[in-house]
């Protein structure tokens, strides 16, 4: 196969596994931290405002990594600059 | 499909280039500071609220009751700047669902901008508060073996600040663009429904965590020593 292809294959498969594999530790971390906040709201009804407040910073600090897998795989996609680079040597 | 609105261009001179994330940043700008100057014009303490400034006083009192709940302390310090970062990346986040419109915040430049601004204002807002020596203090704590740490937290968590908030904005328009090839009827309201909610989440986190990183700052060891000693009295005075 030739560089193109191999570039366009590994970009396609590491985009893939890099959404797969980032979402899962978030998807548990996240599912964790709601849990925990709802058995806390069970408890204490009265904590709710700064319970809710705090989970959803929490959440969105946890969901960051996932998003940050996301980042990544759509620069694998969308703009990859082993892609844009051999593209180029090709061209010329 | 374009990643970031920075790669539309609209008009182009040698050096100066006019994309899409310019435009429609000033396009908020001016609609945040043509309504507020509209609204603000004739103001009356009458028993008769115009409809413009019972908004504009709810939403000013939210935000000064977010951030005495969050920092414990006299929020007139922290409300312009903190204010403006909310209302700004609201708006815009908000307005995403106006067909045409590329939310500023959905590119990386804007978003890097917003996060040195609260990089620069931590260090500022920590020296206005307890002097030179005493925010540098905050480096050594606990011990000076954390000092390398202290500075690689403070560069990641700008980095951290800037990449949340356009991954975020940025994953809302591209998903709806995927979901407007694949099913373009319902899904993509529905995804722009969320997307309204995790606009306003994330206008929310970014200035919360803004607010948590000055007060962070500008809160020295003993203050924080003398607040759990007095317990709920120290802090009612403070607030």
């Amino acid at each position: 196969m030739d560089n193109v292809g191999l570039i366009g294959m590994t970009s396609i498969v590491v985009a893939g596994m890099t959404i797969a594999i980032g979402s899962i530790g978030v998807a548990l971390g996240e599912g964790w931290a709601v849990a925990r906040a709802l058995g806390a709201l069970a408890q204490q009804p009265d904590a709710a405002p700064t319970i809710t407040r705090t989970l959803f910073v929490g959440v969105a600090m946890i969901e960051s990594t996932a998003i940050y897998c996301f980042v990544v795989s759509m620069i694998l996609i969308f703009a990859n600059p082993f892609w844009k680079h051999v593209v180029g040597l090709s061209g010329s | 499909m374009n990643i970031t609105p920075d790669t539309i261009v609209y008009w182009e001179a040698a050096p100066v280039k006019l994309n899409a994330t310019l435009v429609f940043t000033w396009l908020v700008m001016t609609l945040l500071v043509l309504g507020s100057w509209l609204v603000t014009r004739r103001l009356t303490t009458g028993t008769t609220l115009p409809r413009g400034q019972n908004l504009l006083e709810v939403v000013v009192t939210g935000i000064r009751e977010q951030i005495r709940e969050v920092t414990q302390q006299d929020p007139d310090r922290y409300l312009p700047f903190v204010g403006t970062l909310f209302l700004f990346i609201a708006v815009s986040n908000v307005l995403a669902v106006v067909p045409g419109f590329q939310p500023p915040t959905g590119s990386l430049s804007t978003t890097a901008a917003l996060a040195l601004c609260v990089f620069v204002a931590v260090p500022v807002y920590g020296v206005a508060e307890r002097g030179l020596v005493g925010y540098l203090k905050n480096y050594i704590r606990p011990s000076v073996f954390m000092l390398p740490f202290n500075v690689i937290g403070e560069l990641s968590r700008t980095l951290a600040l800037a990449i949340r908030l356009f991954g975020n904005v940025m994953s809302g328009t591209m998903i709806a663009a995927m979901l407007l090839a694949v099913a373009p009827f319902v899904f993509p309201v529905l995804m722009h429904a969320l997307g309204l909610l995790t606009g306003l989440i994330q206008a929310y986190i970014f200035a919360v965590l803004a607010l948590v990183y000055i007060a962070a700052a500008t809160r020295g060891e003993q203050e924080q020593e003398q607040v759990e000693v007095q317990g709920p009295e120290g802090e009612a005075s403070n607030g």
